[in-house]
């Protein structure tokens, strides 16, 4: 049963505020992910606060990195569920985890940060992670 | 490695780990808790020695990169039946 919008609401907004753009149905994710070009980064965000709270400093930190994707977008897990499943149908063969981090150029996913990657590290290691592939990937 | 917010709970609440059995099993989860006398997994997916056509050692190389599909939601393993409890991507 999704959490009250109530409570999920200002974990929403941490991101939003970084101008992160929610995915909230099927149809905006396959909106997303039919535009090809470029880097996205998309991030299923999640109640949790064993991994979650340190995924969205993580995100926060990151997109400060002088390179950045072209669009950073996100779908909440456990909330948006259709968006958050049909998000994950785009890579089958990665198991299902919250929060997680997918990164993408020109329509191919490049980088995949688990949940295990998250929880149990500092803010700062997630975003050393993510600056990494930014720099590596994005111009 | 920084603690989860749950501090009533074991220090690896939260996190996913590799639990190795004295048996032919080892075994991939979120560690929910854990004592003297067992340990629990959340989400968690198995490897057994000689079945299937993947090794332990390729299996855990794919967990460690993209975790494991959740086709046990709880497991308690007895503590005595417990080789090893690590944390999923600290493998030597």
């Amino acid at each position: 049963m999704p959490y009250s919008p109530l409570l999920v609401k200002p974990m929403r907004d941490e991101l939003t505020n970084l101008g992160v753009q929610e995915l909230l149905t099927p149809e905006d994710v396959d909106g997303f992910m039919s535009d090809s070009e470029g880097t996205k980064m998309l991030v299923f965000n999640s109640v949790c606060g064993c991994a979650a709270g340190m995924a969205r400093p993580g995100v926060r930190l990151a997109l400060q990195n002088g390179k950045r994707p072209d669009k950073v977008v996100s779908v909440f897990a456990g909330q948006d569920v259709e968006a958050t499943a049909k998000a994950r149908s785009y890579f089958p063969d990665i198991p299902p985890s919250s929060p997680s981090i997918a990164f993408f150029k020109d329509g191919e996913l490049i980088y995949f940060m688990p949940r295990h990657r998250i929880e149990g590290r500092s803010a700062e290691d997630v975003a050393r992670d993510l600056a990494s592939t930014f720099d590596e990937h994005c111009s | 490695m920084e603690r989860t917010f749950h501090h009533d709970r074991s220090e690896l609440h939260g996190i996913t780990v590799v639990v190795e059995t004295t048996g032919d099993e080892v075994w991939v989860g979120r560690c929910d808790d854990e004592d003297a006398e067992r340990v629990i997994l959340l989400d968690a997916d198995v490897h057994r020695e000689g079945e299937g056509e993947v090794s332990r050692s390729e299996w855990l190389g794919k967990a460690s990169r993209f975790g494991v599909w959740p086709n046990h939601r709880r497991v308690v393993l007895a503590r005595r039946a417990v080789a090893s409890l690590r944390r999923l991507g600290s493998e030597p």
